[in-house]
């Protein structure tokens, strides 16, 4: 495989966002995966959220361990700097960078094999650290780039285009991240842009662990009629628990909805995410609610999308940790270093 | 009266306590151990300790020298036989001669001493069962009771000892008057009932001097404080907790912002050492200094983000406190046995610096010298302790740090030197040293960002899977390795006064076990060249030496000369000039051993030194 690059034409008609950014100056590589993999659509709605938030891109940093989903991080933020790790790791390495310097955003995305199959432990400390991050599953229940095992998220009786049947039980992220504490729990398909949108927004405000499980079909090898991930499954076992729209903290946009039929959310940077409520009673601050309402609802067949849940006070590591404002990376010995005086002292101590 | 000649020694004996885990011996012992110091007389401490948090076996040992050999010495002159479970060997292991003290509480048959030994029984139980009635009391002053018959009958001077539990027990008066007096009525009951001093005396000396003595693994901890660590990531496994602890405490107190109170540092516990290293290359990429503390199984783990720090090129440091492998091996005993395993960490081509410190206060220059050369090398760097050197007590220099020195951050190109039109090539050699310019994530909204991967990819970090840029690559790799040859610290070598055609070369915990086994091969008139090993990868004298020499001796803690067949393997040398001299049943290497091992060996090859031609 070679080395693409796109065409750097910038329209002068494109429209910018309120840093001049336009929606080109989000974008990456061209991407090398297959024609229609859902991974793209992420990939374009990672682009749109990112456009939309106006953020300087290069104040990002993408972290992904091994995979076609990991793959993605080169495919979007161009002037952002990535890390494709090992596979199954993609947690650690994030929270190691995020612990060096608090500033930057923190996008780390993976595959379902990569985070459900080697890397659960890894997900599931990150979750209960409380990282302060956006974590993307992109879920298609196989291993897309080894040519389509089952991965750890494959639902039981679930057919591999080879004619295999999975008789384990399969592992649900969000289920799990609800447990493990993450604060903001959401889940989405990737065909379906209005609601990742804004779901990917409100992540990258929220200033704590947020977990994204995307449902994102591998058309080459999970989207067939014996597959609970493709395309025509999803869409009709689809329960969205609401739609987000997500108006931000520094940009804010108004927007009108039936007062009956929506609850804002107020996240701790001033963030406010706007819930527009299909199900009836649906209370995303709740998090045993939210548990149970899954359980209820995979016990149907159904599978719930949308924001699942979120704590609008939430504490990531560097409060648990009570590290300083600066970025530990921007350090030097003048604050690190306690000097010979400091030493003789420890000396003495020591005789 | 034994049968053997009582052993006299003023200064230079080896006392060992025999203890049964978790009964509050190690203070006591330590105690005695700085009590011996503080009378101004060398001592070097060991523990032997099981894998098991109470009730299995544990022994103290104190060699105490006035000439300053801090090596193990092997054998014991005074054993303090605390454990029933261990009787029998603990008796066996004396020296000819030599004393044997015991609770002599309850009696024991003559079958069960020795008839060539000095025995001095207290009854330590039966006074403290007199003296307290809390049995946790009973317990504890019964340890310091042992330490004030000692100091009797080895003639010490008492208030050194008091004045170290003054120290340790300030502003808590009433602990100090308990502890004193449970030192007194050991002292006492000796004084009275005892004939003292035994042979075996100490006398106040001045041959501490300014010397510290500190753990290994508190003086790594300290390095990584001075060298700028500001993220620590890591996984308890004995021995290398006890460093990641100590960078805590230290942490606590040196790292707190005097303003703000917030702790300039981030200390994760990981899940496991995959997490651990995964946070610290994360960390380092980002621009912060980090590092991990573990052992063997830990590297184990770790292989294959090791690989990815090499081929993307990222810096990070790792203690690795060696203990006895393979698998969990002897966990609480000390091997040099990951040389090879960390040299070449991971799969694919690959190599590793590592640094064998000798003491603690080397361990400590390593530790801060290691931050600076892996951001100037952007690679692991692996600082090679074993439990010898990391969990024990070590009387060594003083720690020193030069105000004026700066971090060595590396090849990092800002901001300023990007909107100033120098070319950024992640992957680029500018100069020939095999080591590029890194931007830090962040720096530049339009220049300098790029990808990391631990694929494959040209000078300009674009992916590639292409023959010649990979092979490209992996030959500037190896630039940068030899350039590592001049900044790792260089060998230090010390020749002998009188020209010899033998050599030897070791490193870290084996030094002082060495420098003793010297002196005693130099009085039986066999002469050798010295070298200790610093680094790795060797300095070019180190071939220089070996070439100078028809043998080197290659001295080290493993079964599988793993060292030499690095030499071997790196330096192109025939294996049959390096004689391999190995010690790996999990104690520490013995001047004894040492110089046994060579004398045989140089006997064999019929050598009395000739000198070299020419010479
Ligand atoms: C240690 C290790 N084992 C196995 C692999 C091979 N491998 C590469 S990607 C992958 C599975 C990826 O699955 P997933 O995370 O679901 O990503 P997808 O390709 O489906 O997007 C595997 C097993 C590897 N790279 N590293
Ligand atoms: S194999 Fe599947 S997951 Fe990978 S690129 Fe193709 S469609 Fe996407
Ligand atoms: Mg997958």
């Amino acid at each position: 495989m070679t080395y693409i690059t796109k065409p750097k034409f910038h329209h002068p008609s494109l429209p910018k966002n309120a840093l001049g950014y336009t929606h080109r100056d989000y974008e990456g590589k061209v991407s090398t995966l297959c024609a229609g993999c859902g991974h793209d659509s992420i990939t374009a709605s990672i682009i749109e959220a990112c456009f939309e938030l106006a953020i300087e891109p290069h104040r990002v940093a993408k972290i992904s361990g091994i995979g076609c989903s990991s793959k993605t991080t080169d495919y979007f933020l161009n002037a952002s700097h990535g890390f494709n790790s090992v596979h199954g790791r993609m947690p650690s390495v994030l929270t190691g960078a995020n612990l060096a310097n608090r500033d930057l955003i923190y996008l780390g995305v993976s595959g379902d094999g990569d985070s459900a199959s080697i890397g659960l432990g890894q997900f599931a400390h990150a979750m209960r650290r409380g990282v302060n991050m956006t974590y993307i599953v992109e879920n298609n229940g196989v291993y897309g780039l080894t040519k389509g095992q089952f991965s750890a998220t494959a639902d039981r009786g679930s057919k591999s285009k080879r004619g295999l049947t999975n008789n384990d039980n399969a592992i649900d992220l969000v289920a799990m991240g609800l447990q493990l504490g993450a604060t903001y729990v959401a889940r989405a398909f990737s065909g379906d842009k209005t609601q990742l949108v804004p779901l990917i927004k409100a992540a990258i405000e929220h200033e704590g662990a947020a977990l994204i499980d995307v449902i994102s079909p591998c058309v080459a090898f999970n989207n067939h009629a014996g597959s609970t991930k493709s395309f025509d499954y999803v869409r009709e076992h689809n329960e969205a628990v609401n739609r987000l729209d997500f108006i931000s903290g520094r940009a804010p946009i108004h927007v009108s909805y039936d007062p009956g039929s929506t609850q804002v959310v107020e996240q701790h940077d001033g963030s406010r995410l706007v819930l527009k409520k299909v199900a009836a009673d649906y209370d995303a601050h709740d998090r045993a609610g939210a548990m149970n309402f899954l359980a209820h609802h995979a016990a149907k067949g159904q599978i719930v999308t949308g924001l699942i849940f979120v704590d609008s006070e939430p504490e990531d590591l560097h409060r648990h940790f009570n590290t300083v404002d600066k970025p530990l990376n921007t350090l030097s010995e003048k604050e690190l270093c306690p000097g010979s005086a400091a030493l003789e002292k420890i000396n003495a101590s020591l005789r | 009266m034994p049968n053997k000649t009582p052993i006299s020694s003023v200064n230079d004996f080896v006392v060992r306590f025999a203890n049964v885990n978790g009964s509050g011996s190690a203070s006591a012992n330590e105690l005695f151990a700085r009590s011996v110091l503080r009378m101004g007389v060398p001592v070097s401490p060991r523990n032997i300790f099981p894998s098991n948090i109470q009730g299995l076996p544990t022994w103290y040992e104190v060699r105490i020298t006035e000439a300053g050999h801090l090596g193990a010495r092997g054998g014991v002159d005074l054993m303090v036989a605390m454990n029933p479970q261990t009787w029998d060997k603990d008796i066996a292991m004396i020296e000819p001669g030599g004393y044997l003290f015991y609770d002599s509480t309850k009696p024991l048959p003559p079958s069960k001493f020795r008839s060539d030994i000095t025995v001095i029984g207290v009854p330590l139980t039966a006074i403290c069962n007199r003296e307290y009635s809390d049995p946790r009391q009973r317990q504890l002053f019964k340890n310091i009771m042992y330490v004030g018959a000692l100091s009797a009958l080895l003639d010490m001077d008492v208030t050194a000892i008091e004045q170290l539990i003054s120290e340790q027990f300030k502003g808590k008066e009433k602990l100090f008057d308990a502890n004193k007096n449970a030192l007194h009525l050991g002292r006492d009951w000796a004084l009275l009932n005892l004939d003292f001093p035994i042979g075996l005396r100490l006398q106040r000396s001045d041959k501490v001097g300014d010397r510290i003595f500190v753990e290994g693994n508190s003086a790594a901890a300290l390095g990584a404080v001075y060298g700028g660590a500001t993220v620590c990531a890591w996984y308890p496994i004995t021995p290398s907790s006890s460093l990641a602890d100590a960078f805590t405490s230290y942490s606590r107190r040196l790292r707190v912002d005097p303003e703000t109170k917030k702790n300039n540092v981030a200390i994760v516990q990981g899940e496991d050492e995959l997490a651990s290293i995964g946070i610290v290359v994360g960390a380092a990429w980002n621009g912060a200094r980090a590092f991990t503390a573990t052992s063997g199984p830990g590297i184990s783990l770790m292989q294959e983000f090791l690989g990815l720090a090499y081929f993307a090129e990222i810096p990070a440091v790792l203690f690795d406190v060696q203990r006895a492998g393979p698998s969990t091996g002897m966990p609480t005993r000390t091997q040099q046995c990951d040389i090879i395993s960390c040299a070449y960490a991971s799969h694919g081509d690959t190599k590793h610096v590592l640094l064998f410190p000798e003491d603690p206060a080397e361990t400590f220059d390593m530790a801060a010298q290691a931050f600076d050369l892996a951001d100037r090398l952007q690679t692991p760097i692996f600082v090679m302790l074993d439990l010898d050197i990391g969990m024990n007590h070590r009387l060594c220099r003083p720690l020193t740090w030069d105000d004026a020195r700066k971090y060595d951050r590396g090849k990092v190109m800002t901001a300023e030197m990007l909107d100033a039109g120098k070319e950024f090539g992640r992957y680029l050699d500018v100069d020939g040293d095999g080591i590029p310019y890194r931007t830090y994530p962040g720096t530049h909204p339009t220049k300098g960002a790029y990808f990391t991967r631990g694929t494959s990819r040209d000078r300009y970090a674009r992916y590639t899977e292409e023959g010649a840029p990979y092979a490209d690559n992996m030959q500037r790799l190896l630039r940068k390795f030899e350039t590592a040859k001049d900044l790792a610290p260089r060998p230090l070598m010390a020749n002998s006064d009188k020209p010899t055609r033998y050599g030897v070369i070791y490193y870290g915990s084996t030094s002082p076990a060495m420098d003793e086994a010297n002196l005693t091969l130099k009085a039986a008139g066999k002469n050798l060249d010295l070298l200790r090993v610093r680094a790795f990868p060797f300095h070019h004298t180190v071939e220089d030496f070996i070439a100078d020499h028809d043998f080197v001796f290659v001295v080290e803690q493993n079964r599988d000369a793993q060292l030499r067949s690095l030499i071997v393997n790196e330096c192109g040398i025939d294996p049959a000039r390096l004689v391999p001299i190995l010690h790996y049943d999990g104690t520490p290497i013995t001047a004894r051993f040492i110089a046994n091992a060579i004398g045989e060996r140089l006997d064999a090859l019929k050598v009395t030194p000739l000198r070299k031609v020419g010479a």
